[in-house]
């Protein structure tokens, strides 16, 4: 399913968080949202599964505005893979993953044969199959991100939004996540802090800044070392071939102490899209 | 993801304590539900029987349950051979029945209203007074106490009771409102100052009025049956039906409401209204039963957590085992308040606590409390 972002403005706590973004997501492909903190990453995300209503503008999934949608019929076309859980009430690991299925149900009622294969296949796919029985509040960080993501791929929507999904992830349940995404082929929006994995796994990446859209368009395109130093306040060195960079980083010298001087400067006027 | 999984090797060499099949865990919680609820069932009916056959007027246990039976069904022949007195027959069907019936219709109000406003503000704390419910009937009853009914309009002190229940519901949800949103600490803060308030005017009229009166409002807070009539039945057992259904019914959005607003909206569950209504079913079953029972305590609290300990945290099962539970615990409470003291009576809120304290601190110290989230 086809995503539209068209003129979203979204107020919270009395600030414009986004401004104006417009974005067209094509069925299938898999973007990433990368930004530095605050940039407003998370809140336009929000607005595509209806955590927040934007103050201006809509949001479109198959061209049908996500606010006159139903609550389950939303639920059924965006997935969200959230950061983390409350778990004040504990349920075990694949009763949380058969929550995904609520959408597909109208009241109480038992969990149809359907319902448990889903689960059951989702699980396995995240690798959370062994730990079906615990309780989610005893699972480390990035075991509950697992159990987060089967939960979300146990809605079968066409269009899954990750938010940080691999914050808490070691190296290689990073790259596994991803892949799992992408071998979906489902419309993905990622909030993603690892620029590496950004421009790894996705096809395309929107790099957002004080709540605008900067850039958007193919990671090996975008994210050139120039956007980087400007947009995120790091130095970068690129490695590995001009298709598929690979970025090491270090802080800009200006940051290490007091003596800003011209440097401050030259970052504000290089913030001006080229 | 399937084909690293670092921390869960799929074939464990050392074959580990887990399940040997995924969901085994939750089969196995199902089963027991049925078991529980099964159970719990009988032991309510056993439990209105031999409630019959406690007392003053002596009453076989058979003789209790002929005639429970006989007034349900027509043409029961022990009802007219003289085998059984009026007196027993007063003694059973216009006191003791009702009373088991209202221990157990509140015992069930209270437990159900109590798991539902532990899910709307997401705290294993609350309780259905957490809104200054049972407070704010305290106020509506000792008003009628002290100055009397004919003062009042002719004020029943059932129904002053009832107004000050919802009132102060009322009062919680609009200063807790905030852009159209109950937020849950609000809601808790809101409860818990206009609590103190409502206690504080109980507590000046209970103070300022005579040693007799002392005595009947000191029944009201800490929660009596004994007044029961089968009149006094109907409202609790209507609101306990409507609310029962309406949560039953929500039960799949309440398992979401537990993982958190955001994480609900994103399965299709409107936090905001599911509070609302929530709120409202909740208020009135508690309304109901306290302006009948008085504020009884510790049901409300604790039936929901024994509940999660025995069958987990899904809603589907938990409801059904702290209905069934909550009812036949204060049946139970109830015999052994009349009984113990015979023929003094002892307030039912004393007992719940005295009896329910420590075998729920029991409970939570046990295996296995971790399904109700007391395992860190």
């Amino acid at each position: 399913m086809r995503v539209d972002f068209d003129d979203v403005t979204v107020r919270l706590g009395g600030r414009d968080v986004v401004q104006h973004a417009s974005l067209t997501i094509e069925p299938g492909t898999v973007v990433g949202l990368v930004g530095p903190n605050g940039s407003g990453k998370s809140s336009l995300l929000r607005t595509l599964y209806r955590a927040v209503r934007p103050r201006r503008g809509s949001v479109r999934v198959d061209g049908q505005d996500v606010l006159r949608l139903s609550g389950r019929q939303a639920a059924r076309a965006v997935a969200v893979m959230l950061q983390d859980a409350p778990t004040d009430f504990d349920l075990n690991v694949e009763e949380t993953v058969l929550l995904g299925r609520a959408p597909h149900h109208t009241a109480f009622g038992r969990d149809t044969p359907t319902d448990l294969d889903v689960v059951a296949d989702v699980m396995r796919r995240t690798g959370v199959t062994d730990l079906a029985d615990r309780m989610v509040a005893t699972l480390s960080g990035g075991q509950r991100q697992r159990v987060l993501l089967a939960r979300a791929l146990a809605q079968q929507s066409p269009v899954l939004v990750l938010d940080e999904p691999s914050n808490h992830l070691d190296i290689s349940h990073q790259h596994e996540l991803m892949t799992t995404v992408r071998s979906l082929g489902r419309t993905v929006i990622a909030a993603l802090h690892d620029l590496n994995l950004a421009t790894r796994y996705c096809d395309r990446v929107v790099v957002l800044d004080a709540g605008r859209i900067f850039a958007a368009g193919p990671p090996a395109r975008v994210l050139t070392p120039e956007l980087i130093r400007t947009t995120f306040d790091v130095d970068v060195r690129v490695h590995g071939d001009v298709d598929e960079p690979v970025f090491a980083f270090r802080p800009l010298p200006a940051a290490a102490g007091p003596t800003v001087d011209g440097a401050a400067d030259t970052r504000t006027e290089s913030r001006i899209p080229t | 993801m399937t084909s690293r999984s670092l921390t869960h090797p799929a074939h464990p060499a050392g074959s580990s304590p887990g399940p040997l099949t995924p969901g085994h865990l939750r089969r196995r919680l199902v089963r027991r539900t049925w078991l529980l609820c099964a159970a719990l069932g009988i032991a309510a009916c056993v439990l209105v029987v031999v409630s019959g056959a406690v007392g003053s007027v002596a009453v076989s246990p058979a003789q209790a349950a002929q005639l429970v039976v006989g007034h349900l069904l027509p043409g029961m022949p022990w009802m007219s051979d003289g085998s059984l007195t009026p007196l027993q027959d007063q003694a059973v069907w216009q006191f003791r029945l009702p009373r088991a019936l209202l221990a157990g219709l509140a015992g069930a109000g209270l437990a159900l209203a109590g798991a539902l406003m532990q899910v709307t503000v997401r705290n294993p704390l609350a309780e259905p007074y957490i809104l200054g419910v049972s407070s704010g009937a305290s106020v509506g009853a000792v008003l009628v106490i002290v100055f009397g009914s004919a003062t009042l309009g002719g004020l029943s002190l059932n129904a002053a009771a009832f107004g000050g229940a919802l009132g102060a519901c009322v009062c919680v949800a609009l200063l807790a409102r905030k852009d159209g949103a109950l937020s849950p600490t609000r809601m808790i803060l809101a409860g818990v100052a206009l609590g103190t308030l409502f206690s504080a005017v109980t507590s000046y009229l209970t103070i300022s009025t005579s040693a007799q009166n002392v005595v009947s409002v000191l029944f009201f807070l800490l929660g009596s049956v004994s007044a029961a009539t089968m009149s006094s039945l109907v409202g609790p057992a209507i609101a306990l039906l409507v609310a029962g259904v309406t949560a039953l019914l929500l039960a799949r959005s309440l398992n979401a409401l537990m993982t958190g607003d955001e994480s609900a909206v994103s399965l299709g569950v409107d936090a905001t209204r599911l509070r609302g209504v929530l709120l409202v079913v909740a208020s009135l079953l508690t309304g109901t039963v306290v302006s009948v029972a008085g504020g009884i305590g510790f049901v409300g609290l604790v039936v929901p957590h024994v509940a999660r300990i025995a069958v987990g945290a899904d809603h589907r099962r938990m409801l059904p085992v702290a209905v069934l539970g909550g009812a036949a615990f204060l049946m139970a409470a109830d015999l052994l308040a009349r009984t113990v003291a015979a023929p003094t009576e002892i307030p039912l809120g004393i007992l719940t606590a005295f009896v329910g304290a420590p075998f729920f601190l029991w409970l939570m110290r046990r295996g296995g409390a971790e399904r109700a989230g007391f395992g860190r």
